[in-house]
């Protein structure tokens, strides 16, 4: 799985980090998100989708392994 | 018969509940109906309202949807909203971006989940203190005098750095302010102390600062010195005011409307009260049994907007009844039964999109310190009065209950 976020759209309400804090942070700086583990391993990935499900501005995408290319975009 | 074509029968938005802890019960009804129901504003106009989780979520979602109060109908309220308002200088709440992006990125380094675990300690000093003072005063009490207002008071004041002496003049300022039938000249009077208030807490962080929030922004110490100016004066009094009201006025009414919910069902509180490890689920599934957001969100369309099945035209307004969609039975098993083990975390009681609740993590914390300590404390916890007796704050924008008599064995 790859983990990627729009940091611009973020807004700092910090459920990413409540569901999976394994994965995502804020920062000190601006409270936004930090993505720690952008390839967290399948332990974190029924996590890491939560989180996404629980932004309320849309801002994580998880991209499954088997649907990536080589460069490491979705293909899907 | 199409959802459209009924467009000529606008309803008022249900205000009557039957039972304290349910919304009121048409919206069961209006949510099987159909996705969106023609609302009838106090003002005479006319938009819409919706109960599904799935339209509520998608509404606040929407970017074509402006949260800027200045375009909208009040559900509950007929007063005109004046245009040229400079008393609404930073209540981003009710702004829209680039305004919004702006004060959210300077506040949001302050409400992070880490900075409010940080305040643990504190939290959980206040809570022993006003059980003891709680325990030493009683039995009886009024848990809403005793708890549910001094705790979410007290931490928001030190976080902000807000005199704690002075609650009785913002809680009563408060109060006027968040009464659906209260007077024009009176709200505006109580928000104009409040900002008399604010103003001058600001003016004096300036000469005297502090470790406090206020303190913080007012000397833009430590921010993310990005290109944004740094918040005027009276920027900063509108963001000291929209967080010191949603600090002690939401947390209160959970606290008291919540306990009264946990008397009220004995086995659940016997759960919160035994087993620590259900904190965070109990703290969840309250929110969204309760939902104190009891009228609102409300939306304006910026265009004409296709949405749950309806085309709003541009500056109607949308109610989206967080209420209804935590009851949505399509989206939660049960949704009408309290039950502190499920996962309720995608409850829509803090909003969604842009604007969804800065404070949360705040909220949640006092609440999972209160909950637990005040059961263990008193663990014969109970009203005081019959249940008909306590009164309910269905009159004001933030549901709750104005007092609840509760006593216990000594």
């Amino acid at each position: 799985m790859r983990v990627r976020v729009d940091r611009d759209r973020c807004r700092g309400a910090g459920r990413c980090v409540l569901a999976a804090p394994e994965v995502f942070d804020q920062s000190e700086d601006d409270g936004l998100v930090v993505v720690v583990d952008d390839r967290p391993p399948p332990a974190l990935h029924e996590r890491a989708r939560l989180a996404a499900r629980l932004c309320p501005n849309g801002v994580i995408a998880t991209v499954d392994s088997a649907t990536l290319d080589e460069d490491g975009r979705g293909t899907g | 018969m199409s959802v459209t074509s009924s467009r000529s029968s606008p309803v008022p938005l249900p205000r009557h509940r039957g039972c304290p802890f349910d919304p009121p019960e048409e919206y069961a009804g209006l949510r099987e109906e159909g996705r969106a129901t023609p609302l009838a504003f106090p003002d005479g106009k006319a938009g819409w309202l919706l109960t599904r989780y799935e339209d509520v979520q998608a509404l606040l979602a929407d970017e074509r949807f402006s949260a800027d109060r200045r375009r909208a109908s009040s559900p509950v309220r007929s007063l005109p909203i004046r245009e040229d308002d400079s008393r609404r200088v930073g209540s981003f709440l009710g702004m829209d971006p680039p305004e919004h992006t702006r004060y959210r990125r300077l506040l949001a380094r302050w409400f992070t989940v880490r900075r409010i675990r940080g305040l643990l300690p504190d939290i959980e000093e206040i809570v022993t203190s006003r059980l003891d003072a709680m325990e030493r005063g009683g039995p009886p009490a009024d848990l809403v005098a005793a708890f549910a207002r001094p705790v979410p008071s007290l931490v928001i004041c030190q976080l902000l750095g807000v005199p704690y002496e002075d609650r009785a003049d913002f809680q009563r300022w408060t109060f006027t302010l968040f009464g659906i039938d209260r007077e024009e000249a009176e709200l505006f009077a109580a928000r104009d102390a409040l900002w008399e208030y604010m103003r001058e807490l600001v003016a004096a962080k300036r000469r005297r600062p502090d470790d406090a929030l206020l303190s913080g922004l007012v000397h833009g110490a430590d921010t993310a010195a990005d290109a944004d100016a740094p918040l005027t004066d009276d920027e900063l009094t509108g963001v000291g005011l929209l967080l010191l009201v949603a600090g002690h006025e939401t947390t209160a009414n959970m606290l008291g409307l919540g306990t009264y919910a946990l008397l009220s069902h004995p086995g659940q509180a016997a759960l919160v009260r035994e087993r620590p490890e259900l904190a965070d689920h109990a703290v969840e599934e309250l929110l969204r049994y309760l939902t104190i957001a009891q009228f609102g969100t409300i939306r304006t369309a910026r265009e004409d907007v296709g949405i749950a099945g309806v085309r709003v035209r541009a500056g109607e307004t949308v109610v989206g009844s967080l209420a209804a969609a935590n009851r949505d039975p399509s989206h939660f098993t049960g949704p009408d039964d309290l039950d502190v083990t499920r996962d309720a975390g995608q409850h829509l009681a803090f909003g969604h999109g842009m604007h969804q609740c800065l404070g949360q993590h705040l909220a949640r914390m006092e609440m999972r310190t209160a909950f637990p300590a005040l059961l263990r404390r008193f663990p014969a916890l109970r009203l005081a009065v019959p249940p008909d007796q306590v009164p309910l704050r269905d009159d004001m924008l933030v549901y709750g209950v104005h007092r609840l008599p509760v006593t216990w064995d000594r």
